[in-house]
């Protein structure tokens, strides 16, 4: 196999890999647990739970001034 | 002080002493290093400067110690410290190792003070970023793979299901980085402080440049990208914009980075093909490094006001600005042509600043500053004016560096390359040396900028250590510099 057939194989199975990654990391099927996993920073607090969700959602410049 | 030892709610006790031991020699490194590079900086202006205490403080011995103190000690401090602090906060466990702990701050701060000593005695390996000789690369390897154990044994224990992505980045900059420490450090020893490399010629230096650039790539760029999924939401009190994005930036930077190597050898003997191959992955990088970029900066959207009153997060957003400005410059470099015209000028030193500077140097500062309180018990730092002071002095410095250098070093690559009509060169190389002495005092002067921030950040640090701590915190948890 020369040095042209083997780049073409590996630019091939790279660009397979990639699109995994993505379709992976995109599935509507694991977006909630990602929603969650993005919270894992503030799961420590006492006053956690699924606040940072809601408010990303709502973006109010309200909200965020009455809590600083 | 308060106690070592700080519980979080109902969850397990987290180890604070050895983060607040590494945030603490994260700033007095941080002081070290750049001291060192204002000194040679002002060498380059003033060589009288060199005699000092010849030979030992002579530019050649200098510049090996300044790189090492800033990258392996300023910097390798902070991803120690933010890395045993993040794992532990995210996985809710403590730091898994015992004694290991505790031996892998001791072993690397003996490993920096090593390299102070043996640097500018003039032991070197001659290789860049791996200049310590081969009884302190083998420290090196044991203390690396200790704090390998503390870090996967840590998130082994973990309370939480998930691994989040701040410890992938960590992750893989810790395992990146041993392997090519043990693989570009094989040497064979002659004496106690003389060894000669493992590789010879072409390939010894594909060897050191594989090596290098993932000096950059994974110390450099991974393990604080770590850092910035985690203080970056943290500081901005919202979860990063897109965790799938962050999922795909992982795998596509790392899975990148490790073959762009080859451009640091652009136009030499290495076979036309490599040399090609680092130019294309250089270019690809490119949107990795922006796809990162971008999720860090838009985590904001919705609360970019913060920016206004908050000195520590403009630290963190505008370190990620530069992130997105060098690795624009970066990929742009590696193109064979603009090479040409950028190697070996201080076009070079310019984008290696503006990462640094601008990237390394700010996200880690911001990230000291979110922890300090936090570590020291307190609800804030002891002035947050003077971060906001820090904050324009270390970015009008990096600003000045970079704007010098690519003056510079455009200046530098044009004389070298103008040629007269018979074929001789235009100038030689010391008149681009004399029209290059403007620029290295604007360089001196803005790194003597950055300087003086990390000096307020010193006495910043100690006021907020020393204040009464009648707001010492039970729960380790949320106290910021607002």
């Amino acid at each position: 196999m020369d040095k042209g057939t083997l780049g073409a194989i590996s630019t091939v199975l790279v660009a397979i890999a990639f699109a995994g990654v993505c379709w992976w990391a995109f599935s509507p099927k694991r977006k909630k647990r990602f929603d969650d996993a993005a919270n894992l920073p503030f799961a420590d607090e006492p006053d956690s739970d699924t606040k940072q969700e809601t408010e990303k959602n709502t973006p109010s410049t309200d909200d965020v001034a009455r809590r600083n | 002080m308060s106690s070592n030892l700080v519980a979080a709610g109902d969850h397990p006790v987290y180890d604070y002493k050895v983060v607040r031991q590494f945030a603490i020699m994260t700033i007095v490194w941080g002081i070290v290093g750049m001291g060192v590079g204002v000194l040679i900086a002002a060498q380059l202006y003033w060589p009288q400067l060199n005699d000092i205490f010849q030979p030992y403080t002579h530019f050649g011995r200098l510049r090996p110690l300044h790189t090492n103190a800033v990258i392996f000690a300023f910097g390798g401090c902070a991803l120690f410290g933010t890395s045993y602090y993040v794992v532990q906060r995210t996985c809710q466990a403590k730091l898994f190792g015992g004694w290991l702990v505790p031996f892998t701050f001791w072993g690397w701060q003996l490993v920096i003070v090593l390299a102070a000593i043996t640097l500018p005695l003039g032991y070197t390996t001659s290789k860049e970023y791996a200049e310590l000789e081969w009884p302190i690369d083998i420290l090196i390897a044991v203390v690396w793979v200790s704090y390998a154990i503390v870090f996967f044994g840590t998130i082994v224990k973990r309370k939480t299901a998930h691994i989040y992505v701040a410890n992938w980045f960590y992750g893989g900059f810790i395992l990146t980085v041993a392997v090519l420490h043990i693989v570009n450090s094989a040497a064979i020893p002659v004496s106690w402080m003389k060894s000669y490399s493992a590789y010879a010629g072409a390939a010894d230096a594909m060897v050191q440049w594989w090596y290098g650039h993932n000096a950059v790539g994974f110390f450099l760029t991974a393990g604080f990208l770590g850092m910035m999924y985690y203080f970056v939401p943290k500081q901005a009190d919202r979860p990063v914009y897109s965790y799938q994005l962050s999922i795909v930036h992982f795998w596509a930077l790392i899975s990148i980075y490790i073959w762009a190597g080859a451009h640091h050898l652009h136009y030499s003997a290495l076979p036309d093909w490599a040399q090609s191959l680092g130019m294309v992955m250089s270019l690809i990088l490119l949107a990795p490094s922006w796809g990162g970029m971008i999720n860090g900066i838009m985590t904001l959207s919705g609360a970019w006001h913060k920016l206004r009153t908050d000195p520590t997060l403009r630290f963190l957003v505008v370190s990620l600005s530069f992130y997105g400005m060098s690795t624009f410059e970066g990929p742009m470099m590696s193109i064979k042509t603009v090479n040409a015209l950028s190697h070996n000028t201080d076009w070079t030193i310019g984008h290696v600043h503006s990462g640094a500077l601008g990237w390394v140097a700010m996200i880690s500062i911001g990230a000291v500053y979110h922890l300090l309180p936090i570590l020291f018990g307190r609800k804030e730092m002891y002035s947050v004016r003077l971060i906001n002071v820090h904050f324009w002095l270390a970015t009008i410095g990096t600003v000045l560096y970079i704007a010098s250098m690519w003056v510079n070093g455009i200046m530098q690559g044009l004389m070298w390359r103008a040629f007269n009509d018979d074929g001789t060169l235009t100038y030689s190389f010391v008149e681009a040396v004399q029209a290059s002495y403007p620029g290295y005092l604007v360089r001196f002067i803005g790194g003597a900028f950055f300087f003086s921030g990390m000096l307020l950040m010193a006495y910043n640090a100690y006021r907020t250590a020393q204040a009464p701590s009648e707001e010492k915190t039970q729960t380790g948890a949320e106290p910021q510099a607002v």
